[in-house]
Formats: C-alpha cells, structure tokens, sequence
C-alpha cells in the first residue's frame, strides 16, 4: 500500500518536473516577446529589461533559476502587472476558480448519481431513453453555448438570476450548472452502462435470492461495484473541468485563474502562463493522487497493483 | 440474415442516427457549395442592413456590419470540418504508428513511450492547444498541427493496446511461423484487425476537433486571419455574436446552433459505431 502511494507520489512530481521543462522549451521557442511593441524600443531601453529580468542570461542558467524559483514556491514577476508577482496574481484568484471547479464537481455527482441509477433500473423505458437522449446533449454541447444560453434565458428574458457577477450565492448557480453539465453527463451514461452491467452479474441474483431488499441490492452490491469505473474517470474529469473553467469563467466574467491565463497568452505574460500551467498540472496531479488514495479503498484488489 | 446484417439494419433504423448522418452530409455540403447556394458574396457583404433580425431575405438576419449571417455561417462550415477532418488524420496518422511500434517493440522502450503518452493523456487538451498555439501561430495550420499533436495520444493508446492484443492471436503467430516479414504481419494481419477500434477513435476526435476550435475562436485564442479564403469559423461569428448577445441575440445564436448540432451529429455517430463494433458494451 505504501510502496503503490510512494510509487503514484513520485510519479506525480516527474509529471510536474516534465511539464514545467516542456513549458519553458515551448515559451522559449515561441516568436515574439512580451515587450514587442508596434514601436520598436531603443535597443539600450529593451537591453535593461531583460536584464531585470534575467532574460539575458544563457537559457541553462535561466532554467536552473526556474526550477529553483519553483521549488521555494517563487514563480517570479509577471511581465504585464508590474505591482504584483505571478504567486500573488495565482493566490488571488486560485481560490475562486477552485470553488467554481468544487462546486461542478458537486453539481454533477449530485445529478448523475441518481439519473444513472434510475436509468439503469428502469433500463430500456422511457425514462431510460429520456436520460441517455439528455447525457448526449449534455457531451455534446461546448460550454460557451450552453453559458450562453442559460444567461440568455435566465439572466435577460426572464430575469431570475444575474450573470457577470461572483458575489452570492445566487450568482454562482448558473455558472456552477454550465461548467458541470458535461461532467454530470457523462458520468450518468458511464455509471448506468456499469450498473446495468452489474445488474446482471451472479451475485446480484445471489442477493435477490437469499431475500435482499432490493434497496440493498442496489446500493450495496450493485453501485459498489459499480464506483471502480466512476473512479477512473474521475482524473480526466478533473482535466476537464480544468478546461472547462476557463471558458465559463470568460462567458461569466468570474475573476478566476482561467480568466487571468487567457489575458496572459494574449500579452504573452510567460512567468504568468507558466505559473498558471503548473498550478494545473498541480491541481491535476493532486486530484489523481486522491483518486489513488479511493481506489484502494473501494476496491482492495487495487492495492497489489 | 447473418448477424452483421441484423445489427447494420438497425444501424440505420435509430432516427436520431439517420437525421446525424443526413445533418453532416448537409454541412458538408454546405460548405462546399457555399459560393454557389448564397447569393451573396463570400464577405456576404450587402450595405446598408447592418443588424437585421432573420427575414426572407437574410434567413438567418445581417450582423453588425451588415453581412449575410447564413453566407458567414456556410463558409463557416468549411473551417469547422477542415479542422475536424485535418486534425483527426493527424493524430490518426501520428497516434497509430506511435501505439503500433512502441506495443510491437515492447520491453523499456514500450514502458518509456507510453509514460509519455500518460503523461499528455492527463493534461487538460485546451491547456496544451493554447501553449502550442503561441508557437505555431494562430492561423488554420497551426492550429491543425496543436491540435493535432494534442489528440494522437487516444490512437496511441489504442493502437498499442490492440497491438499487444493481436500479437497473441493464433493467425500472428501462424503467419510468423511461415516467415512472413515484421511489416507483412503488421500490414496485413495487424491493422485490418484493429481498424475497428480506430475508426471509433476517428469518428470521436472529429467532433473534440470542432470543439476545441471554435471555443478558443470564442475565447479569442483561435484563427487570427480575417482575409482567410475558407472563410470565418464558427466560433468567432459566435465570438462576434457574443459581444451582442443582449440586444441581437440572433447573431450568437445561429452559429452557436451550427456548433452545438454538427458535434451532436457526429457525437451520436461515434455512439452508433462504437455499439455496432462492440454489441457486448450495449
């Protein structure tokens, strides 16, 4: 057990070691700076600033000052925002996008759980149908469009909820339902095919046979089962809903970390898109690890693994 | 009736499959023959009619600077299934010859190769097609090429599973125990036998392609080429929709409709594939 959460554990930093290296080769070998104006600068004016910013350095010692700077947690100066550093930039609005993230997250187990249960009792009916035609739309639909449309029909025509404003919770419910709609989609497709799956396994017929109420037939032997493959999921749904948080923290106007990335590449604020990207990345891993720490709880064959 | 028979009858008795496969053949058409079906040029220019709600004339209104809505959305088209099409022949092509040779070498360089895979695997696609952008430029080949760079790791996956599946099979080893050459095995014996899986990878990567697309057209981190021929993706007449969302509604709406159906429609085509490549998963 511990050798399987030492082994994740170190697998999880060299992700974040070769993600970090990856993003600075990448910035590196990206055309134009963040000091490019449409009026060149004096070349001494522009020779000053990358001395401040160590940009004249050759790129071995500047990676070195890189990962050092990670290591004690310093993600150095932003390029555009000259009064605040990346760290400072990133602990101001981290907090806000995990929320946003948490409170998706919660949205969408709280709406699959039970349309995938019902689903896959009710199997082939009309509610079953219903629910799969609902989770296809639920993938298919980008976030934009679906944040659109509720602000559209929530926040203009009829006038219930406010949108572009994160200070309430009232505000939060629309942006919470945009970012969490693929996610409960998916897992209420994915969880009804594995139950329905289950449903028909020999144990199932076991427990109805010595006299099980079908409630617990259901809910301890069925879902159990059932939660592995939810689990797997659950880090790539993690990505996703990173992904997804900078597309509705734009259409909400919500001052998240995915807002401040999109201005970053725009401005091409390296220190910034980096620091950004390794919070991700951390965020990412961090999340893997506790799906880890799960699996071997839920199922305990896992542990040999 | 054999079985194959059964299932690609009801293949194409499920509506919602049927009414998906004639959309994506519309839009392809569209696209293609947009010069000829608008009476508008490809700008869609036509002055003085900036702003119209949808009418006979505009079918679906005139934007803010008074260009045909349904002339911008047909171009438009043929920048969504260019991207969708281009990229998953990309990461197909990249994906599958990566999976192929690292299941077929096996030992550390399979286990190093596919660490790799892993480790893109987990990473959030817009993150990587945003920061690959800033190196490639944003224009349609650029874009082709990070989007393309980010979704080969799916092929790869599957091609090295299926390889390591295949190299088991009875008909492998028959056919190397007559001698026939690595690359005969894998040409003709090998990826006739995983084409399946693949082409259920393909039809995926199409609409994930669309998607990513036109959310960093929205966004503002997309195609950045006004005087492109192809013509304005979709996610940008959304992007440009958007800003006017309040008072014309209309002019997000259209493209945002055009998104939304063509992934559905290729959405409910990977599901039909997938059900009719692996009955058991039903």
């Amino acid at each position: 057990m511990l050798t399987f959460l030492l082994k994740r554990l170190f697998h999880g930093l060299a992700v974040i070691w070769v993600v970090a290296t990856l993003t600075f080769i990448l910035l590196r070998l990206a055309p134009g700076g963040p000091f490019d104006r449409e009026r060149k600068l004096p070349p001494e004016v522009l020779a000053n600033i990358e001395a401040k910013y160590h940009l004249d350095e050759p790129l071995s010692q500047q990676y070195l000052r890189y990962l050092t700077g990670i290591l004690h947690l310093d993600l150095g100066p932003s390029y555009k925002y000259l009064d605040r550093g990346v760290k400072e930039i990133i602990s101001d609005t981290l907090p806000t996008s995990v929320l946003l993230g948490l409170l998706a997250l919660i949205f969408a187990l709280m709406v699959s759980f039970p349309t995938g249960l019902i689903a896959a009792y009710f199997r082939n009916s009309w509610i079953d149908r219903l629910a799969l035609l609902t989770a296809t739309l639920g993938i298919s639909v980008p976030h934009f469009v679906l944040g659109a449309l509720l602000i559209w029909l929530f926040a203009l025509q009829l006038g219930w909820l406010q949108a572009g404003r994160w200070d309430s919770a009232a505000s939060m419910i629309l942006p919470m339902v945009t970012l969490g709609a693929a996610p409960a989609a998916y897992i209420a497709a994915l969880l009804r095919s594995t139950l329905i799956e289950a449903l028909g396994e020999d144990f199932i017929r076991t427990a109805r046979a010595k006299g099980l109420r079908e409630n617990a037939v259901l809910f301890k032997h069925a879902l159990r089962n059932s939660l592995v493959p939810v689990l797997t999921v659950m880090g790539p749904l993690t990505a996703a809903l990173l992904t997804g948080s900078f597309v509705v923290e734009y259409v909400f106007a919500i001052p998240g970390m995915g807002r401040f990335f999109i201005t970053a590449v725009t401005d091409r604020d390296y220190p910034l898109i980096m620091g950004v990207t390794l919070v991700y990345t951390a965020l990412l891993v961090t999340a893997n690890f506790l799906v880890d720490l799960f699996y071997a709880y839920v199922d305990p064959r896992i542990q040999v693994h | 009736m054999t079985r194959s028979n059964l299932q690609t009858s009801g293949f194409v008795r499920d509506p919602l499959l049927l009414c998906s496969l004639v959309f994506i053949a519309a839009i392809a058409a569209a696209g293609f023959l947009a010069p000829w079906i608008s009476p508008y040029g490809a700008g869609g220019f036509e002055e003085k009619q900036i702003l119209e709600t949808p009418s006979l004339t505009h079918l679906m209104g005139t934007d803010g600077l008074g260009r045909d809505l349904l002339t911008r959305v047909l171009y438009g088209a043929r920048v969504s299934l260019a991207v969708g099409i281009g990229t998953a022949m990309i990461a197909l092509v990249i994906g599958t010859a990566y999976g192929l040779a690292s299941g077929f070498t096996g030992g550390n360089l399979d286990q190093f190769m596919m660490r790799l895979v892993d480790i893109f695997y987990g990473l959030p696609d817009m993150l990587i097609f945003i920061l690959l952008s800033l190196l490639f430029g944003r224009n349609i080949g650029g874009l082709l090429v990070a989007l393309g760079l980010v979704s080969w790791v799916r092929f790869a996956r599957i091609a090295r599973g299926q390889a390591l599946q295949a190299k088991e099979f009875l008909f492998v080893e028959g056919a190397r125990a007559i001698g026939a050459s690595r690359r005969r095995i894998v040409l003709r014996h090998i990826l006739p036998n995983i084409l399946g899986p693949i082409i259920v990878t393909l039809t995926y990567s199409i609409p994930a392609a669309i998607l990513a697309e036109s959310t960093l057209s929205f966004i503002g981190l997309g195609i950045n080429d006004p005087y492109s021929a192809w013509g304005t993706s979709w996610g940008s007449l959304a992007q440009d929709g958007w800003r006017a969302m309040r008072t014309y509604p209309h002019i997000l709406f259209f493209p945002a409709a055009a998104i939304f159906l063509t992934i559905l429609a290729f959405n409910t085509l990977g599901n039909a594939l997938s059900d009719l490549l692996n009955p058991r998963g039903k």
